[in-house]
């Protein structure tokens, strides 16, 4: 069976909950594979076995970058691939600690925010903290 | 796996207001490359009955380099992968002709990148990653290139290698845009963008337009430039985000390259010139490992002390590639010309020699879509 079009498709229910405060990704369950990101679509068992899990929120850092800004436009700030202990990896950052000293390997930790890099947003996302 | 090996042929190339074209717009720019590619193989535009284009600009790309050219063609392609279209292009023109669906097409392309001062187009970014503001693409190649350090040891001394490299071979190309040599430590101390890629690991931001002629193989032996064949082309789609990357040292060229390579019953000690997607200085690293020309981790020490520059152990980006030459947002078109140019031996002061086989290997998006294209002279049809 193919997923239900019931409710919001799985990005805006993932955003949803993270606006209720919630980490929440998909996991088959048949094949117990968790997805990142949220999709419509599994594989090799029916879509429709999809079901929202609670993460952790503790992963280590695979790989980061330094996106170099002059101070004036706000710094230098980290970009990261986090791997969850749960499995996934998500392009996200680590906040919390000078860029120059995140690593590969770092523990972290998941927090909710608004992104404070956007005064704008209202959407809060999965930022990183070390552990 | 070798159903077309041979059976098509670079016959035409040119390209038109390479570096800066201020007022000109990427169908322009593209159409009068086009006309050059066509007096290159002493062909007319009614010769013409295929079409193949991508920008990032255009929905309609095709049709509307077709209404610029005035040309109504029988058959269009416009396939989307990022800087590696061009390499798929060269595969599906040639299944098109072989399959008696055109005879004579045009590959096509061209960009206002530097003049616009845009360089997104109408790429459709993903909504969960554009939130982080990754300065996307160097902020998703700074993170392999750091991976690979973490995993192999490789350093940002081996990457300055590549870029110096380029350089080398860019000084014997009159049409280049940087000319002048740097060292090592130019590189190092240039300012940084993304850790651990800096300014000069960067490749340049530049306007113009290519276009190629491809014909049946028969036809290119009439026509005025020694033929190009194409003896094998395959691409391979992994991933769209970086995110969504399995291993971040581990590109589909190791796909791609193994079925190219398969189709032209070569491997990689048959080549004698080497075209290498080289938006970043990490790319061409990754793809000599990939693709077959070193082991997996080796790729760092390849391209020490001018292992890729003139006079190295192996011939890579003999025209400067994207970091020396031109990058126009996209640098495909660009890589398979120059592989043409060598394998015609038209390069001047930066022909490598008398190659009889060449490889121009592109990649699109963030590793995403790997497409490797192999090609000969007549002497690889005996």
């Amino acid at each position: 069976m193919s997923v239900s079009l019931k409710g919001p498709g799985p990005v805006a229910q993932y955003l949803k909950y993270l606006s209720e405060g919630r980490f929440m990704l998909q996991r088959s369950s048949e094949t117990g594979e968790l997805l990142y990101y949220p999709r419509s679509f599994a594989r090799g068992a029916p879509s429709a076995g999809l079901e929202w899990v609670e993460m952790s929120g503790l992963g280590t850092v695979y790989s980061f970058t330094t996106v170099r800004r002059k101070p004036e436009h706000g710094g230098d700030y980290n970009i990261s691939l986090v791997e969850l202990v749960e499995g996934p990896r998500m392009l996200t950052r680590v906040l919390g600690m000078d860029p120059n000293a995140v690593s590969i390997g770092l523990k972290v930790r998941a927090r909710i925010e608004k992104p404070a890099w956007d005064p704008k947003a209202e959407q809060p996302l999965v930022v990183f903290y070390p552990a | 796996m070798n159903s077309l090996r041979g059976k098509t042929a670079v016959a035409g190339l040119g390209y038109a207001g390479l570096g800066s074209a201020p007022g000109w717009s990427p169908i322009e720019l593209g159409a009068a490359a086009a006309e050059r590619a066509l007096a290159d193989a002493g062909l007319s535009i009614d010769d013409v009955d295929g079409l193949c284009a991508s920008t990032f600009y255009h929905f309609f790309p095709t049709t509307s380099f077709a209404e610029q050219l005035r040309i109504r063609p029988r058959w269009t392609n416009a396939d989307m992968t990022g800087g590696s279209t061009f390499m798929a292009h060269i595969q599906q023109a040639s299944l098109a002709i072989e399959a008696g669906l055109c005879e004579t097409v045009l590959i096509i392309y061209g960009s206002n990148a530097r003049s616009s001062r845009d360089i997104y187009g109408l790429i459709d970014l993903t909504p969960l990653q554009v939130a982080y503001q990754p300065l996307l693409p160097v902020g998703a190649y700074a993170m392999a290139a750091a991976r690979h350090m973490h995993q192999y040891g490789t350093t940002r001394e081996q990457m300055a290698e590549v870029a110096v490299a380029s350089r080398l071979w860019a000084r014997g190309n009159p049409d280049a845009a940087l000319r002048d040599p740097i060292t090592v430590a130019d590189v190092l101390s240039s300012p940084m963008v993304c850790d651990p890629l800096s300014r000069l690991d960067c490749c340049l931001v530049s306007d113009g337009g290519a276009a190629i002629v491809l014909t049946s193989a028969e036809r290119a032996r009439d026509l005025r430039q020694p033929p190009v064949y194409v003896l094998g082309s395959a691409s391979a789609t992994w991933h769209r985000d970086i995110s969504t990357m399995e291993d971040l040292t581990v590109t589909a060229a190791v796909q791609s390259g193994r079925e190219a390579f398969a189709m032209a019953g070569l491997a990689p000690k048959d080549v004698d010139v080497v075209q290498l997607y080289d938006a970043f200085t990490i790319l061409p690293i990754l793809f000599l490992e990939d693709l077959g020309f070193c082991s997996k981790g080796e790729g760092g020490p390849y391209v020490e002390n001018g292992g890729i520059a003139p006079g190295g152990r192996l011939p890579v980006n003999t025209g400067g590639g994207g970091l020396s030459f031109v990058h126009p947002g996209m640098f495909g078109l660009f890589a398979i010309m120059e592989a043409c140019i060598q394998l015609r031996r038209q390069g001047g002061e930066r022909q490598a020699g008398a190659p009889d086989v060449a490889l121009a290997h592109g990649n699109g998006g963030y590793f995403s879509h790997q497409s490797t294209n192999i090609f000969g002279t007549a002497v690889t049809l005996r």
